[in-house]
């Protein structure tokens, strides 16, 4: 592709930058398609739970009315108040935006689309969570609220120290793939589920079912802990809508909040992701491919994207569904369930699972 | 120019730029914030040179670790915003003096030397060598360090403990 631009474009510069933006335009439309699916099946979760229909107008059952709302958003005034601190006050949602986006190109898709194939992968997936604290810590500051202020630290506080079991855990998933790279990870877990990392691995042998009850106990608490990390019910906290209006996001109107919004979404698939391709086989189909079976090659990398975006979708309807069940934590049982129970919890396991891959 | 030199530019310029506004700033969390730029423009150049790992360490540590707790402090220290923050020219003409011959002897140091340059080879991963030589090569350095860690952490938290009682 890149030499066909450099005949368009006649140089070799523009055309290399050109291919650099291109390739990140299949991720972004991802996203916002996500999104827009997302918002409508979190209203039509909510709904069902509650004995409701949800939205039913625009199109069918409704699918059509995240459309119709994010037209509506772009069209709103976007109101900057006088007290704010205007620079930062516009940085910050492209700030939490953009880090949220750059994790996106460490996932591996399919085995043939990768955005970044780079060898940190997870590991910078977590610095830039880290990040986007930042970006909150700016957005609650700029608006001079001290309600925004009040939820942009909580949701730093909440953050960092949720870090701390993800960090963990992950750094036993790196131990037991013995890589960083999220495809590499994907491909020690191909072929039929029993290799996946919540069934042990593809290794065979007494370790395999030795690991599988730690990997399990792994999969709880990164699945808690990252669910934390998103701000998500019954860890939502920094927007408890009872006590805080909004949390950091209460002055951002229009296509500002919109940006929150988008990355808060991301992140819901962002974690379902991640748990699935620790521990639930990545774009791995469960009892082989339909292509190799009828020898069709193009229809494999299809599947693959169908059951990594099938698998990541579970993981989004189950915290959907956490959500509209379970009541917000109190502070002091947030901070409780991070450092007294799954802090210890993810060291013993790190310790068990080391022990078991040295034997 | 290649592609690499011009993102090499536009990370140094950004760390340049953002470091220069970090000492220049009125407001000390704006300073902050020009920080996580600055932090931010060093990453990228780490990664320019090869050092993927280091980059990355770069922005766990700095923009995840120390600038939120910089801002942590900054923001929940009450009338910091109020603080005068001294700035303006003092001793002009010692100050010129001092860094034009700083500069000069740099700049004369990079044109003498005759630096021995080989092809760049950029490395294609750099965590599992790194790993392999922690746990070699370094293994008393990261052991000491880690001890130093640890004694860092029982401190922190026993000096937090008293300050309840």
């Amino acid at each position: 592709m890149q030499n066909y631009l450099t005949e368009i474009f006649g140089n070799e510069l523009v055309a290399e930058i050109t291919v650099y933006v291109l390739n990140t335009i299949p991720v972004l439309a991802f996203i916002v398609l996500f999104v827009l699916f997302a918002v409508w099946l979190e209203r039509k979760v909510s709904a069902h739970m509650q004995d409701r229909l949800g939205p039913m107008r625009v199109g069918w059952h409704g699918v059509l009315q995240t459309v119709a709302d994010f037209l509506k958003l772009v069209q709103k005034e976007d109101i900057v108040a006088d007290a704010n601190d205007k620079a930062l006050f516009n940085i910050a949602p492209f700030l939490v935006f953009v880090a949220t986006l750059a994790t996106y190109t460490m996932l591996p898709f399919t085995s043939i689309f990768v955005g970044s194939n780079a060898d940190v992968g997870i590991f910078l997936v977590l610095a830039l969570s880290g990040a986007v604290v930042a970006g909150i810590l700016m957005a609650g500051w700029a608006s001079n609220n001290k309600y925004s202020l009040y939820g942009s630290l909580r949701a730093a506080a909440q953050i960092v120290s949720y870090e701390i079991p993800t960090a963990l855990v992950v750094l036993t998933m790196i131990m037991v793939y013995g890589t960083m790279n999220l495809g590499d990870v994907t491909e020690a877990q191909t072929s039929y589920f029993w290799n996946w990392g919540i069934f042990g691995g593809a290794g065979l042998g007494l370790g395999k079912f030795l690991l599988v009850p730690f990997m399990f106990v792994a999969f709880i608490i990164l699945f808690i802990s990252t669910l934390a990390e998103s701000n998500r019910t019954p860890f939502d906290l920094p927007e408890s809508e009872s006590e805080l209006v909004a949390g950091f996001n209460t002055e951002y109107s229009g296509i500002k909040f919109s940006m929150f919004f988008l990355a808060e979404f991301a992140n819901m698939f962002l974690i379902g992701s991640i748990l699935v391709i620790f521990f639930f086989g990545g774009y791995n189909s469960p009892f082989g491919y339909f292509g190799n079976l009828i020898g069709v090659d193009w229809l494999i990398p299809i599947e693959q994207l169908f059951w990594f975006i099938g698998k990541g979708m579970f993981f989004v309807f189950i915290s959907m569904w956490l959500r509209w069940t379970l009541p917000r934590v109190r502070v002091d049982q947030l901070m409780t369930i991070c450092w007294k129970y799954l802090i210890p919890y993810a060291f013993f396991n790190l310790l068990i699972v080391g022990l078991i891959l040295l034997i | 120019m290649s592609i690499y030199d011009l993102i090499f530019y536009l990370f140094a310029a950004i760390t340049v730029l953002s470091a220069l506004m970090v000492v220049s700033s009125d407001n000390i969390v704006r300073s902050a914030f020009y920080l996580l730029a600055t932090f931010f423009g060093v990453s990228g150049l780490y990664v320019l040179l090869g050092a993927d790992f280091v980059a990355v360490t770069q922005i766990m540590v700095y923009i995840g670790g120390i600038l939120i707790l910089l801002l942590f402090g900054v923001m929940l220290t009450s009338n910091i915003t109020n603080v005068e923050i001294k700035k303006g020219m003092k001793n002009v003409i010692p100050a010129i003096v001092g860094i034009g011959i700083f500069l000069a002897a740099t700049i004369s140091m990079m044109t003498n030397t005759n630096w021995k340059t080989q092809p760049g080879e950029i490395p294609q991963t750099t965590s599992f060598e790194l790993g392999k030589l922690l746990i070699t090569d370094y293994v008393l350095v990261f052991e000491l360090l880690g001890i130093l860690l640890l004694i860092a952490l029982i401190g922190a938290a026993s000096m937090a403990r008293k300050e309840q009682e």
